[in-house]
């Protein structure tokens, strides 16, 4: 089957639920409930051989609504077709449904997503942070979270501090600039 | 001609005898057998690993000796990113550590925290462990570990040994002995 086939078959069985096709060089991305996720899932999975979940993004769009967005990248092996499922999740939404039951890979991924953006997934097996240590209070990846950190302590396991950024933060494009400019913290004034 | 003296009492072993001070006989001893504790912590560790290797050698500056246990290591090589998740473990590895030991900061992670200036990472080991030979470069190449390692023995060679280790001692000798 093509992509367009399996596509139409989707739109088919769900309907409304399925907006904002959109095709980008020969992927298709769409936009679903966060609550119809696990029901998309699954057909995608059982009927239409989407066998292989690529990867789990979660994206903060801070000031607009709904807030996150979380993009399921899968892919067919049979049929060598990519498809993207964008879930739009509100900020005052509780929890998403884990998919980790329908891709066990997903496991690592939402714990990621929770970790990093503070997104909940409701019958997660096992949904503690994967990269920052427990008891962390921040979800680092939001936008209203700084660049160089906030403090934090637990004592015996870790410990954070703000970091001197002294006319950060630093961007790595190619430039003209000396690099007085662009590493000030390597020439502080004063020396 | 100015007189000669013989040093030796007993001239089987005359030329076999030297005088030195304790400080420079130990001294000497300690910095050319440095048993690396190798704390590879990010890529700075490929280039450690380069500097153990045949290419290099740090063996010849008797450094050959990559112990996994702190408790058989006189310096750390702190080579690589040390992430606050990390930075505990890195200093309780340094604690247990047997006397007398020394830190190398490899690379500019290490030294600084380096292009990482963000939430996660540690601006520098010298927040936490003293440091007592900082290496620049991202990574370094091995020659410049090598060159810190030479920095660190001739820091060594210049320590006051006894003095430091057995404090009470070195008193009682200087009382005695002026």
């Amino acid at each position: 089957m093509t992509s367009q086939e399996l596509l139409d078959l989707l739109s088919k069985s769900f309907g409304e639920k399925i907006q904002n096709e959109t095709e980008f060089r020969g992927e298709t991305s769409f936009t679903i409930a966060a609550s119809d996720v696990h029901e998309i899932a699954n057909f995608c999975r059982d009927e239409l051989s989407f066998d292989y979940l690529l990867d789990i993004t979660s994206i903060d769009n801070f000031g607009e609504d709904p807030r996150f967005e979380i993009v399921c990248h899968l892919y067919s092996m049979p049929h060598g077709v990519h498809l993207r499922l964008k879930l739009r999740v509100p900020e005052e939404l509780g929890a998403v449904d884990t998919i980790s039951d329908i891709w066990p890979t997903a496991n690592w991924h939402e714990r990621e997503a929770y970790d990093m953006m503070g997104i909940k997934f409701t019958g997660h097996p096992d949904l503690r942070r994967i990269l920052m240590w427990d008891g962390y209070p921040f979800f680092p990846l939001r936008k209203d979270f700084p660049l160089e950190g906030l403090p934090s302590e637990m004592p015996d396991v870790a410990f954070t501090k703000v970091t001197p950024m002294e006319g950060g933060p630093f961007v790595t494009v190619p430039s003209t600039a000396g690099s007085k400019d662009r590493e000030p913290r390597a020439h502080p004034p004063e020396l | 001609m100015p007189e000669t003296r013989s040093t030796a009492y007993d001239s089987k072993i005359e030329g076999n005898v030297i005088f030195t001070r304790f400080d420079a006989a130990l001294n000497w001893v300690r910095k050319n057998s440095l048993w690396p504790m190798p704390m590879g912590l990010a890529c700075c560790a490929i280039e450690l690993m380069a500097a153990a290797a045949s290419r290099f050698d740090i063996a010849r500056f008797g450094a050959e000796v990559m112990r996994f246990s702190p408790r058989q290591c006189d310096v750390m090589i702190v080579a690589g990113t040390v992430t606050y998740k990390m930075a505990l473990a890195v200093k309780r590895i340094y604690e247990q550590m047997p006397e007398p030991k020394w830190v190398i900061a490899m690379g500019a992670c290490a030294s600084t925290g380096g292009m990482y200036r963000s939430y996660a990472t540690l601006q520098g080991i010298d927040q936490l462990i003293p440091v007592d030979v900082y290496i620049s470069g991202c990574p370094p190449r091995p020659e410049a570990l090598l060159a810190g390692l030479m920095k660190l023995q001739e820091k060594i060679s210049r320590e006051r040994s006894f003095r430091n280790q057995k404090p009470e001692l070195a008193e009682k000798f200087e009382e005695a002995f002026g």
